[in-house]
């Protein structure tokens, strides 16, 4: 199934990639783009539909409000321009995705245009132009059914859920992107994340690639090292993650670099990704498709006001890659330690705890380590777990104090989790402070010495890393409920 | 620029209309004369009036974002030709893509 491939190195050596993305982002209003029915991922199929999604003759489309909202606010956040009038037009095609055999777009009047954003990729800053962000429905689902392989190709027959049909998609288009060499597919990828993380920051789309709700077809092709004109490009679709963006994109690269060297010549043409490895070639697209796009005369045009789009502006988050430098400053966390964090989903969490007065690097710690593990474990968010990060600095205050050691400070977790109440609660009601009565500890001390003269006689001889077996008897005959540092410094002094 | 039979024949695979030779040679000069009695208006209106999509002028009617009750399934599923599992049952579709 794997065509030839030109190894990347030598591909990248010989040829320029220019990359285009189209991202499709499904918005999380609670109803469809012109009707009311339901927006909901999972519903049994054609549960959510009425003449108007499905296309009956005499139903007529309302736009919602929400909808334009959520895309005016993408598009601002993409540094576009918002048009000031635009209208919906249809776009013709015969599938039956659609049963109007339309599906119901903008063409060329996007409601937001000539936009940017700034990347960085491994310290570079790649500087990414948006062409247009517009409006427009998604389309139903198709299950093929019949035949033995679950291919199109082999299929008898199709079955069509409308559910998803006419749920409200901004689609994202870029520019084409020249100058990233053999970063292009980590580009791509990281351009994907970024807008991932737009979008949950801006709140309008639950962005989970696995259920589609953003998906992105890549476009890419290649030119002899420092040429001006584009080659012939080809289109993947189906790529359903950000590792997907990356590899299917050096896929098709060094594909076409196999087929340009050996002097054959790329076919423009859409082409499928398969999760093993592979695109294969769907539909061509040597004639240009003609959709006979005209404007829809069944809604009227949008023209957001100027204050509207202002108001709008006025309610932009902090960009993700803006706050994560903000936040990285303040905490004085390395890249690893800043990259361990976004990826662990943790900095909110992270945030509120060293807002509740915990240290950066303490915070950190608990909620990368102990807490990640009971999250994982539980399989749900940080912020999911029943511990505020309030609790989580409690506990971590309780520590300096000296009350609790890091292995008590555990069962204290344990016990808040556990709905035992606070930190405090569950040190006074498990009796978990460790023993700060000296006596008790030198007692126990002393035993430990005595039980264990050959160790004893090495921290004499001045081997002070023997201490180690001696604070771990010590340990456990306070069952844990002690400060190692005090342990150490009675024994020193003892054998000293 | 008179329509041609071609270009008649071409917007009929667009609209999956199989039109015969016969009905091409017959159609092609009777939408030429509706093409230009359009073009006479396009001639009679300035270069200062823009083309009319939408015979209102309203603009901004929106909706608000509010669930309202679907259809019943079984009605939904009533006009299909075939249904299997909930779902509209449909023939296999070549030379496309998923
Ligand atoms: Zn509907």
């Amino acid at each position: 199934m794997s065509a030839d491939l030109l190894d990347f190195d030598e591909a990248l050596a010989a040829y320029d990639p220019v990359l285009g993305l189209e991202v499709h982002v499904e918005l999380n209003t609670a109803s469809k783009m012109f009707c009311g029915c339901a927006n909901a991922f999972g519903g049994e199929p054609n549960t959510q539909t009425c003449p108007v999604c499905l296309g009956l003759p005499g139903s007529l489309p309302v736009v919602n409000g929400k909808a334009i909202e959520s895309a005016i606010r993408i598009g601002l956040a993409l540094n576009c321009s918002i048009a000031s009038w635009c209208r919906f037009a249809r776009k013709n095609y015969f599938y039956p995705d659609m049963t109007k055999d339309f599906q119901t777009s903008q063409y060329d009047e996007p409601i937001a245009h000539d936009g940017w954003i700034d990347l960085e990729v491994d310290g570079e800053t790649y500087r990414i132009e948006i062409e247009r962000a517009h409006m427009e429905e998604d389309a139903g689902k198709l299950v093929h059914a019949g035949g033995s392989s679950g291919r199109i190709g082999d299929a008898e027959y199709s079955l069509v859920d409308y559910n998803r049909a006419g749920t409200p998609l901004v689609e994202i288009v870029t520019r084409p992107i020249t100058g990233t060499g053999a970063k292009a597919p980590q580009v791509a990828k990281a351009y994907v994340s970024f807008l991932r993380d737009l979008m949950l920051s801006l709140g309008v789309s639950d962005v989970r690639m696995e259920q589609g709700s953003l998906r992105c077809d890549a476009n890419v092709s290649l030119m002899p090292k420092g040429a001006t004109q584009f080659g012939l490009r080809t289109e993947t679709k189906n790529v359903n993650s950000l590792r997907s963006v990356e590899r299917a994109l050096t896929y098709e690269i060094q594909r076409q670099a196999a087929l340009l060297s050996s002097g054959g010549r790329v076919h423009q043409e859409t082409r499928h990704w398969h999760e093993e490895g592979y695109t294969t070639p769907g539909r061509s697209k040597e004639q240009a498709e003609d959709y006979r796009y005209f404007p829809e005369p069944d809604l009227v045009p949008v023209a957001p006001p100027r204050e509207w789009v202002e108001q709008l502006r006025g309610t932009l988050p902090e960009l993700p890659n803006v706050r994560r430098e903000r936040l990285q400053a303040a905490w004085g966390y390395t890249d690893l330690e800043m990259q361990d964090a976004v990826n662990a989903g943790a900095l909110d969490v992270i945030e509120a705890t060293v807002s509740a007065g915990a240290t950066p690097q303490s915070a950190r710690k608990w909620w990368l380590t102990e807490l990640a593990r009971r999250a994982n474990e539980a399989g749900v968010d940080l912020a999911a777990l029943a511990i505020t990060p309030a609790q989580v600095a409690e506990v971590q205050a309780l520590v300096d104090a000296g009350t609790v050691n890091d292995k008590l400070a555990r069962q204290v977790i344990d016990g808040v989790l556990a709905g035992e109440g606070s930190p405090a609660d569950v040190v006074a009601a498990r009796g978990l402070a460790v023993v700060s009565d000296d006596g008790a500890l030198s007692a126990a001390v002393d035993a430990a010495i005595a039980a264990n003269p050959d160790v004893a006689a090495r921290i004499r001889d001045g081997k002070l890393q023997a201490a180690g077996a001696l604070i771990g008897a010590v340990m456990k005959d306070m069952r844990g409920q002690a400060d190692a540092g005090r342990v150490r410094e009675l024994i020193l002094q003892k054998l000293g | 620029m008179a329509l041609t039979a071609a270009d008649v024949a071409r917007l009929g695979e667009l609209a999956r209309i199989r039109l015969t030779d016969e009905e091409l040679a017959r159609l092609a000069p009777q939408l030429d004369v509706i093409l230009q009695s359009v073009a006479r208006v396009t001639e009679v209106a300035g270069a200062d009036v823009p083309p009319t999509s939408h015979a209102l002028p309203l603009t901004n009617v929106f909706r608000e974002d509010v669930v309202t009750p679907s259809l019943a399934r079984d009605a939904v599923l009533a006009a299909a030709p075939a249904v299997e599992d909930g779902r509209f049952r449909v023939p296999r579709i070549l030379a496309e893509d998923a």
